[in-house]
């Protein structure tokens, strides 16, 4: 079994109709920890030796975060300063995190097509999230392309539940072990992937 | 003397004995106290006779009490809103019933006069039978309670016409006398009767605010608990008097005068001295109602008085549905509504009293009228456990909502006991993000000066049971302790364990000593006055020393967090040594072992996030 650790980061969590969803689905199990670090941490004093006691329990790391302008809401970099030190996760002596996976699980209001070159966000969400791609490969962990729920605005219930099961059966491949890293890297999106493997395709 | 203790021994063990075993039964508590009449009554054992009638009288001052209580739970902006219920399903459910009824009793061979007296009689329910069950129920706050409060209010208020009518009914039948119920009023012209009548109304309503409120607060600085019991009953008796005086029912006078003090901070204060008394009499009252069914006269004619009494009751309930119909009462709500009201009320029996002085009735009519009135009240339990069979489950549904909205206009989530700079900061701080408290404080200056910037606070000692009671402790989630005496908040939280168990205390304490006590006693939620406060500063101190503000403020924060563990910690081994160590001694090694526990593990100074001058990449690598 591998064990997920979802670092969960929404600074107006009980507004959040996706995110709400996306957590409401997933089973009480021992293979997930939820960490809900606004919750947690309301001030921002991250304590740096519990988060990393957590991190060394864990197989799998998951940044389940909102795109606010770009990137991952503010404390999210917080919890990556503090916790990812120098000696520890990574430069001489740092390879406590060897060998586990980084992956993150983003929702945007823009939809798929707008993160493109010559749409309206000009990028790819795989370029906006290069800082954690590379602070995963800094920590030497194996990184995987991201899970995204996107045009959140103009979901329907029932869209945004069909998502939420997606993302169960995500986690339920990735504490299973159920999974190829080279596989999922070469697509976009683990939605994609996802379509891929048992379920069948999404409609 | 002996007398006294002999029947007093009698009611009260009839009622020990009855009531938890009719509760027990799910019959609940009324038919409890009616068949502990009836098994001492005169058909019964025959420890009591013929003075039931003027214990009844005597008891039903338990009825004014509970509307007197009623009232001071309807603040004035709700009694307002329900107009409508009241004169609307009110002046309904009396003609109707009254048209009904009388019209039978005219195929019996009644007078048109002694029908329509009669009919009116029959029209009346008893509020005490009904409060009292719906609130044992929980339904009181249901649309069927609140619509059957509407319909009695407005019977307490068609009691001044009704009695005004009867007169005048006895002299078209060339029997004239005056009703013994009407006061001296009688002799004066019509429209000085009105003038009278809302004159004793106005009065209650200024009295109330200008010289009751500002005479409690007197009364409530001197710290004596009886006087405050005195004087309540005294505002109780006072308005009922003068009522009766002007010949409006005591009942209807006593719930304007609790309408009316509903918003001053005595309120629960009030509540909690005069509920006991209206008890004990509401209890002693049903107990002569039981007494004074007079089983004689039903075995004479079994067959008549039961079919009568069906009758009624049916006409009643079939009024009853229509009404609740007519203003849109769900059919469950409905069913619930007509069967609470169904009976005849305790007024019923001072009406037939007096149609049988004014020969409207003869001896046997008005006796078998009484034994239907008798017979129907007990019958009203009885009913209510089929209506509740049948409609309950699905009356709790709309039950929820409807307390839920409860819950935002009169009970309140958080109750903050203690309301000095701490306390009122603390209100201040929820009421600013919507949350509203029930405060309550026993400093009367203070309460009122709250009062006055708007506060909800009500005056009263938070360590009685009956105070917390009746501010809501039942369904309240949190309560927060902000007495600056420890030994008043001991006792405080020895009641809120024992009784309200559910609620969460958070409690305000004064130092370390204070805490450590607290954490011996198992409470949780603990937050020193001065301990934010003073590491706020420290902060500060620590910025005018040229430290970057934000490393400061994360320093300040870890202590605190510290600190906090620390307390716990420590709280657990305070009692390993000499158990003999003096407070003061014990609070200087205590000192001295935080500052060494400080040194050696001071949280900050372990704490390497953003040190990238530690950082030695190879070069390229940065």
């Amino acid at each position: 079994m591998q064990r997920v650790l979802i670092l969960f980061a929404h600074p107006h969590f009980e507004k959040s109709r996706v995110n709400r969803a996306l957590l409401k689905g997933l089973p009480t199990s021992n293979a997930f920890t939820i960490h809900d670090l606004y919750e947690l941490y309301p001030y921002f004093n991250i304590d740096v030796a519990e988060e990393k006691t957590f991190l060394l329990k864990h197989d799998i790391i998951v940044w389940h975060h909102p795109i606010y302008m770009y990137s991952a809401p503010a404390i999210m970099k917080q919890w990556m300063d503090m916790v990812l030190e120098f000696g520890w996760a990574h430069g001489a002596g740092g390879d406590f995190l060897k060998d586990k996976t980084a992956l993150n699980v983003v929702s945007t209001g823009g939809t798929r097509e707008s993160y493109q070159p010559g749409g309206f966000n000009r990028y790819s969400l795989a370029e906006f999230l290069r800082p954690f791609e590379q602070t995963a490969r800094l920590c030497k962990m194996n990184y995987l392309p991201p899970f995204a729920v996107q045009g959140t605005y103009r979901l329907s219930n029932a869209e945004i539940y069909r998502c939420a099961e997606d993302y169960e059966r995500l986690l339920g491949h990735l504490s299973q072990g159920d999974f190829n890293i080279q596989a999922m890297q070469s697509y976009a999106y683990l939605n994609d992937w996802l379509g891929t493997v048992s379920g069948g395709p999404k409609p | 003397m002996t007398g006294f203790f002999g029947q007093a021994i009698i009611y009260l063990s009839a009622a020990v004995v009855c009531v938890p075993i009719a509760k027990r039964l799910g019959l609940g508590s009324v038919l409890g106290y009616l068949l502990a009449g009836i098994i001492i009554g005169p058909f019964g054992l025959g420890f009591i006779g013929r003075e039931g009638q003027d214990i009844m009288h005597f008891a039903e001052f338990g009825v004014v009490m509970m509307l007197f209580l009623i009232g001071l739970e309807l603040e004035p902006s709700h009694f307002w809103k329900m107009r409508r219920l009241i004169v609307g399903m009110g002046s309904v459910q009396i003609s109707a019933t009254a048209v009904l009824a009388g019209a039978g009793l005219m195929l019996l061979g009644f007078t048109w006069q002694a029908a329509l007296a009669t009919g009116l009689a029959l029209a009346m329910s008893s509020t005490a039978i009904v409060l009292q069950s719906l609130k044992e129920k929980g339904l009181g706050s249901t649309m069927a309670g609140k619509s059957a409060f509407a319909v009695l209010l407005f019977q307490d208020i068609a009691v001044i016409p009704i009695l005004a009518l009867l007169p005048l009914l006895a002299v078209s039948t060339g029997q004239a006398s005056a009703p013994h119920a009407q006061s001296f009023l009688v002799d004066l012209p019509g429209w000085l009767q009105t003038l009278a009548v809302l004159g004793a109304g106005a009065s209650v309503v200024i009295a109330g605010r200008y010289v009751v409120v500002p005479l409690l607060r007197i009364i409530a600085r001197a710290h004596l608990r009886e006087i405050f019991t005195a004087a309540a009953l005294l505002i109780v008796l006072a308005t009922a008097a003068l009522m009766s005086l002007v010949g409006l029912s005591p009942a209807l006078g006593a719930f304007l005068a609790g309408v009316v003090l509903a918003n001053s901070e005595f309120r629960h204060e009030l509540e909690s001295d005069i509920e006991p008394f209206k008890g004990l009499l509401l209890g002693l009252f049903f107990i002569a109602v039981g007494a004074s069914i007079n089983f004689g006269l039903i075995g004479r004619a079994p067959l008549f008085i039961s079919a009568v009494l069906l009758a009624v009751v049916l006409i009643k309930t079939l009024v009853l549905v229509a009404t609740g119909g007519l203003f849109k009462l769900t059919p469950d709500q409905n069913l619930i509504f007509a069967f609470s009201l169904s009976q005849v009320g305790e007024f019923a029996f001072v009406l037939f009293s007096f149609m049988h002085q004014a020969h409207l009735l003869s001896d046997d009519i008005a006796a078998q009228m009484m034994a239907v009135t008798a017979l129907s009240m007990a019958l009203t339990p009885l009913l209510l456990l089929i209506g509740e069979r049948f409609a309950l489950p699905r009356l709790i549904a709309p039950q929820d909502q409807d307390q839920v909205a409860d819950t935002i206009d009169t009970r309140h989530p958080v109750i903050i006991a203690g309301f000095g700079e701490f306390g009122s900061t603390i209100g201040r701080f929820l009421r600013a993000n919507g949350v509203e408290t029930t405060i309550l404080d026993n400093d009367s200056s203070r309460v009122d000066l709250l009062r006055k910037m708007g506060f909800k606070v009500f005056y009263g000692d938070a360590t009685r049971l009956d105070i917390l009671k009746s501010a809501g402790a039942e369904e309240a989630r949190i309560l927060i302790i902000a007495l600056a005496d420890p030994l008043t908040r001991h006792d405080l939280i020895e009641k809120i364990r024992g009784h309200y168990p559910q609620l969460r205390l958070l409690v305000k304490t004064k130092d370390r000593a204070d805490a450590y006590d607290l954490i011996d006693a198992g409470i949780q939620d603990i937050y020193r006055e001065s301990l934010d406060t003073s590491i706020r500063l420290g902060v500060d101190a620590l910025i005018k020393l040229g430290y970057r503000r934000y490393s400061a403020a994360r320093a300040g924060l870890n202590f605190l967090k510290y600190d906090e563990a620390a307390l716990k910690e420590l709280a657990k081994h305070r009692h390993d040594e000499q158990s003999y160590i003096s407070t003061t001694r014990e609070y200087i090694r205590l000192q001295e072992q935080l500052l060494t526990n400080d040194r050696e593990a001071n949280p900050t100074i372990n704490d390497h996030a953003w040190e990238s001058d530690r950082h030695t990449y190879p070069s390229g690598k940065e």
